[in-house]
């Protein structure tokens, strides 16, 4: 039996499908219980490798004969000496490529959306950590927001549309992932956007994004509307673009609603969410599609992989923007949190540019789920 | 800063995951029941692997030096310590040797467990002087102090209070279990350490 790699795609695919799949997790137990590849079918079985030196033969009889068997480790290199391992026991396995490192930084371009004059909306879904970047596009110019540090991706997928990259926003200072936003305007010429008020400490130059700027993408006239909604950082900015999309960064999500604790300001900023996300926010079309900067779970994606909803249904189901009571909402909000993204100060200061950590560094602090947000 | 002494140094830089394991596990076969290994590794999980793998193993993780490139972790091999008979007549509690601490009383905590043990986590002014060199070393304490002798689980400090007797030191007292169980004060060399 040969042992075959898959790649973090193909992994992909399966949880966009609701795919069956069976993962033997080979690193050690703490990593494993704080993340992991999450799909609706798929089972797990977590044993260290280190546990499995010696041979393979206790675990044999856990593993499934009529399932598509995954082995999984951080890098790679683990994986493949267990995948070997039960190959050499007449398994048919295969190992995932990069191991959860490349799992980490996979991105799929899925299209949510028509603009009025044939122009399109990307979503780009980082699967194994739960960040949402988009590519607007019109008439050969294209705008990126909120995008993540795997630049490479953006710039060929706007090459292969044959589209200039103008403009680049950040809705706000990000605590759980490195922006490529500021990389990706110095390479391209793109104006890049961050909201001032998350912006205090920057070490560099940026086009402060206010509430009431209009950007135009193409020349007939795609506009994305900054709209001021502070609560998860205090420059916190939403974007509406086309008149039909509404860019929620991490104010409100699917299922959740953003947290106000990450910049230590949880207590100051509860208001303000609640002005944005009771106020604000109930002042737009109900017809707005939610594009938010993140998910939570796989359970919000949809068939196709995107990740979206209109205003007006999340203002029916989502928990976050039905609670009467303030005080109520103030504990939400404040007490009981989840814990903090990993690394997330160090993240904060690398996306002021305060901080400049090699890539291996940069993997390993973005290690883990988003956590941006509460229920 | 100093070295700490070890039985091996092993090697493991630039290894990726498995490797390191790998390797370890190797050498920790043919290493004694209570050497000390100091495995150098450059792979940044290997820390969190290490101490799992030692948990599971039953060795000892004794903590991990962060050089910045270089990770030195240090590991003892499992003992077999707690079935032997323990011969010293005098014996004292960890909470009696608590109180006497607190108490500022006049007394020498000797530690003689292995220095990368000592190292990370240990009563804060214990001498240390691991039991295979107590006999060379005898002339470091007075025969008359009053010595409380600890280790991690009460037995090799019950060898060691035993060889402090027989050499005519009047006032020895083994502490049991020793730091295994310690809720007391602590120094390490670094915040890493575990007993």
């Amino acid at each position: 039996m040969t042992v075959k790699a898959m790649t973090a795609k193909e992994v992909t695919r399966k949880v966009f499908h609701k795919e069956e799949l069976f993962i033997l997790d080979v690193r050690n137990e703490s990593d494993f219980l704080d993340w992991k590849i999450e799909g609706k079918n798929f089972d797990y079985l977590n044993i260290p490798y280190f546990e499995l030196l010696d041979g393979v033969d206790r675990i044999l009889e856990k593993l499934p004969s009529d399932k598509e068997i995954l082995v999984v480790c951080a890098k790679e290199g683990s994986s493949v000496m267990v995948a070997e391992m039960l190959s050499e026991k007449g398994l048919n396995v295969s190992y995932l490529k990069g191991g959860m490192k490349a799992w980490s930084e996979h991105l799929e371009p899925v299209k949510v959306g028509e603009l009025t004059d044939g122009g399109e909306i990307y979503q780009f879904v980082r699967i194994g950590k739960g960040c949402l970047s988009y590519m607007v596009i019109s008439n050969g110019e294209a705008a990126i927001i909120d995008a993540t540090r795997m630049t490479d991706i953006f710039l060929d997928f706007a090459k292969e549309k044959g589209a200039k990259i103008t403009h680049v926003f950040d809705t706000h200072l990000h605590a759980d992932h490195i922006s490529g936003g500021r990389t990706m305007a110095k390479e391209t010429g793109a104006t890049y956007w961050l909201p001032p008020k998350d912006a205090m400490e920057v070490t560099f130059e940026y086009m402060p994004l206010e509430g009431g700027n209009v950007v135009t993408i193409g020349n007939t006239a795609i506009d994305i509307h900054a709209l001021y909604s502070p609560g998860h950082t205090i420059g916190s900015t939403s974007l509406v673009v086309d008149g039909k999309f509404l860019l929620s960064g991490d104010i409100l999500f699917i299922n959740s609603i953003g947290r106000p604790d990450l910049a230590g300001k949880a207590e100051d900023w509860v208001t303000d969410l609640r002005e944005s996300l009771y106020s604000r926010y109930r002042e737009l079309s109900a017809d707005l599609v939610v594009l938010p900067a993140h998910f939570m779970i796989m359970d919000e994606l949809k068939e196709d992989g995107s990740v979206s909803e209109k205003l007006g249904t999340l203002f029916v189901n989502n928990h976050g923007l039905n609670i009467e009571d303030e005080n109520e909402f103030r504990k939400l909000v404040t007490e009981n949190l989840p814990p903090q993204p990993n690394a997330y100060q160090e993240i904060r200061k690398t996306n002021m540019g305060k901080m400049n950590p090699d890539l291996e560094k940069q993997r390993e602090m973005e290690i883990g789920p988003n956590r941006c947000a509460v229920r | 800063m100093k070295l700490l002494k070890t039985d091996f140094v092993l090697d493991a830089k630039g290894l990726s995951c498995p490797m390191p394991i790998v390797k370890t596990k190797k050498v920790m076969n043919e290493l004694q029941a209570g050497q000390v290994i100091e495995v150098q590794a450059t792979d940044k999980g290997s820390k969190a692997d290490l101490q799992a793998w030692a948990n599971s193993a039953g060795h000892q993780y004794l903590g991990t030096i962060d050089e910045g490139e270089v990770f030195k972790h240090y590991l003892r091999k499992s003992s077999n310590e707690g079935f032997i008979e323990r011969k010293h007549p005098r014996v004292a509690s960890n909470e009696e040797l608590e109180t006497k601490l607190e108490m500022n009383e006049k007394i020498v905590v000797l530690d003689v467990r292995e220095e990368a043990e000592y190292a990370f986590c240990h009563i804060p002014n214990a001498i240390s002087i691991p039991l295979g060199e107590l006999e060379a070393r005898l002339s470091e304490l007075n025969k008359e102090d009053k010595i409380y002798v600890v280790c991690r689980t009460g037995n090799r400090s019950d060898l060691a209070a035993q060889k402090l007797a027989e050499k005519g030191f009047v006032d020895v007292i083994n502490v049991v279990p020793g730091m295994s169980a310690w809720t007391g004060k602590t120094d390490s060399l670094n915040k890493e350490g575990r007993k």
